[in-house]
């Protein structure tokens, strides 16, 4: 079992001809994702990786292809006009991988699909992948087993790191979903944790938060109200500076509010189980476990 | 990206938003011109002299050359302007948002006096929560805001803007109404609101705060101060607003490091440190602190890094004189291990390597980028993981 995405998810790439999107295309291809076509305006009707074909609209892409899902590699200028097209063609899943949108353009997204049937993922993030199943997004997909551990996290490549240390010690992941770090996205903490406690294939959960903002606090009070199965928890940032922008937009701490302590707090008080190191995310989680 | 005060305004009263007469200087003469110019145009003698620098606490902030004079400083007459303009041009303000180092001041702004009946505070910004912008309101104006906001929540109110429609009037309103205005001064208070909500978002702004918003003895409303930021993503569509950019506001280091797109950040510890991923890189520096030292850096290399971003990168680390001690911790996905390998023998070949280097690497080409670094016949150490890295350099580094 797995959340959000699985062998039966039909994926389209916007922006497949683009450098980054076909690489990307052609990895997940590699993995074994269902990529059923691609998106480019002005190059509908072309040929891509051999097999896949190119739309000039999502519409079209849907209509010929049955796409549910969809996965944005456009560039920031244009990102919100492609997640806001793939939603008006009711595409279920939408991923951003998109780095550098303005938050202006983030607020009224987030503004137009208030009540849509869409789900957005993203954006600034490294996408969704149920292991061997279905690969959406930029992380390297060799290092992601089957198993047991639902993983939802603020960043890229920790994210990896969490990973490898769950697949080193034999735990695997049910699915792992990146959010992404930008102030204004889609999926939450608390989004993901609902789903992850409603699998019962994810026996535990690892969430790994940032400074900055207050999805963490949020995740923290979800989980102590609904979730029974043990979560670890990570929060980057214990050593940053107030007031400086540590890459992430997300990653900003300031007037007191979204401070690694405040948000490691709120998690312990939720019974989570706290990692001390990021090397330590693994480990942490076969002791929740109870190995 | 941060502007200065006087940009700030000049911004704020191309928008139709109401801001005190003033000019910049740049000399002691500019300075008294300006000042004149002020004293005759509004019949009134007073002048206030503004350090401008990209840090808040000014007028509190006291001048290492010039103990007793503040970043702040009214005077009455073109001579005084002068004479001020002179002290503070070149001298380096001490504010508690400096640090002990302070900033030179090489700009000043001469503003017209005021008659300062109340002093109210206004900002605009990101809610996160809600992902929409808040504006917040307050009457302790010229306070520290973050302060009232701790001890005194309440005397913060908050209107959410919908990005749909913009700052209603009812919200100015309400906001202009419960910091206690009344008749026709809470009409030109929310007319300001209406203006400021329409230039935060036309400008693409971060924040936009008026700390003091004054009214005048003669009933006006105006920003007597004006802290504006932007949105690094919206900076494209702003060509314009790139040009305010004052390079000697910011650290030089990290100025080189954005030419290459690096994402760097100076710190005060003695670990330098090279990482992909905004995420992984806090971490890095989390677990340093852990094993008992301090970063000297944040430093995100992105994820498709080439191996000249590499050596770049290196280079800007090893730059630093604090750093004893280098760690280098790549998960790469995309970002292939034996490219990182190549750029950090590069740069090495390069510049020389003065202090400890631990590389931990993992992922992409793992196998690949170690041999390289095995057989550079450089001294590097490498790590089997995190903890095993960080472990390492804080040890050799001490």
């Amino acid at each position: 079992m797995s959340v959000l995405v699985d062998r039966n998810t039909r994926l389209i790439v916007q922006g497949i001809t683009g450098k980054t999107g076909m690489f990307h295309a052609e990895q997940s291809l590699a993995y074994g994702t269902a990529v059923v076509g691609g998106v480019t305006p002005g190059k509908g009707g072309e040929k891509v990786l051999e097999k896949v074909p190119v739309f000039d609209t999502v519409a079209e892409a849907v209509k010929e292809t049955g796409a549910n899902a969809s996965v944005i590699f456009v560039p920031p200028p244009l990102a919100a006009d492609a997640i806001l097209e793939a939603a008006d063609a009711g595409i279920a899943l939408v991923v951003c991988i998109t780095e550098g949108i303005p938050v202006a353009d983030m607020i009224a997204v987030k503004r137009a699909l208030q009540g849509s049937k869409t789900r957005l993922i993203g954006p600034n993030c490294p996408g969704i992948i149920t292991p061997e199943q279905c690969r959406i997004g930029i992380m390297p997909g060799y290092i992601h087993k089957p198993g047991k551990i639902g993983v939802v996290s603020r960043s890229g490549t920790l994210t990896y790191e969490a990973v490898h240390q769950l697949t080193s010690l034999g735990l695997g992941q049910t699915t792992a979903i990146g959010i992404g770090g930008d102030p204004v996205n889609g999926t939450n903490f608390v989004d993901c944790l609902e789903l992850f406690n409603a699998d019962p294939a994810t026996e535990g959960i690892v969430m790994i938060g940032e400074i900055g903002g207050s999805a963490e606090e949020d995740g923290a009070a979800y989980i102590k109200a609904h979730v029974s199965k043990p979560v670890v928890g990570f929060i980057a940032g214990t050593t940053a500076p107030p007031g400086k922008r540590m890459g992430h937009a997300g990653a900003i701490i300031s007037g007191g509010k979204g401070t690694a302590s405040a948000k490691l707090a709120a998690l312990r008080e939720a019974g989570v189980h706290i990692a001390d190191t990021p090397s330590d995310i693994g480990q942490t989680m076969l002791r929740a476990l109870g190995k | 990206m941060k502007i200065h005060e006087y940009q700030g305004k000049e911004l704020l009263r191309k928008a139709g938003v109401p801001v005190p007469l003033s000019r910049v200087a740049f000399s002691p003469s500019e300075a008294r011109a300006a000042a004149a110019e002020l004293i005759a145009q509004t019949g009134n003698d007073v002048v206030v002299v503004k350090s401008q620098i990209h840090a808040g606490g000014r007028g509190k902030g006291r001048f290492k050359e010039h103990p007793d004079l503040g970043g702040v400083k009214v005077v009455k007459s073109a001579d005084a302007a002068e004479d001020v303009a002179g002290k503070m041009l070149g001298s380096t303000l001490v504010t508690i948002q400096t640090g002990a180092e302070g900033k030179r001041v090489q700009r000043l702004l001469i503003e017209q006096g005021m008659q300062i009946e109340r002093e109210l505070y206004l900002a605009i910004t990101l809610d996160r929560v809600t992902g929409r912008n808040v504006v917040m309101a307050s009457t302790e104006g010229g306070m520290d805001i973050e302060e009232v906001a701790e001890h005194h929540p309440e005397k913060i109110l908050r209107e959410t803007i919908d990005p749909a429609v913009g700052l209603q009037g009812y919200q100015a309103r309400k906001l202009a109404y419960g910091m206690g205005l009344a008749g026709d001064i809470a009409k030109k208070a929310g007319g300001f609101l209406k203006k400021l909500a329409v230039a935060y978002d036309r400008l693409d702004c971060a924040m936009l705060e008026i700390n003091p918003l004054v009214i005048t003895k003669a009933g006006d409303v105006l920003a007597l101060d004006a802290k504006v930021s932007f949105d690094d993503n919206a900076l494209y569509r702003h060509p314009d607003i790139e040009t305010l950019r004052d390079p000697t506001e910011e650290d030089p280091s990290e100025l080189e490091a954005k030419n290459y797109d690096l994402s760097y950040i100076k710190l005060d510890g003695t670990i330098g440190c090279m990482v992909n991923g905004a995420g992984l890189a806090m971490a890095t520096m989390d677990i340093i602190k852990y094993f008992g030292a301090e970063p000297a850096n944040f430093l995100d290399v992105g994820g498709g890094a080439t191996a000249e971003k590499v050596t770049a990168a290196f280079k800007i680390i090893t730059k630093d004189p604090h750093c004893r001690g280098i760690l280098v911790n790549i998960f790469g996905g995309i970002m292939k291990c034996d490219t990182i390998a190549d750029g950090v023998i590069t740069a090495i070949k390069e510049v020389g390597l003065k202090v400890p280097l631990v590389v931990r690497l993992e992922g992409t080409n793992v196998e690949l980028g170690k041999k390289m670094l095995d057989s550079s016949g450089l001294s590097v150490t490498t790590a089997s993981s995190l903890r095993d890295a960080a472990s390492k350099i804080v040890e050799l580094a001490k």
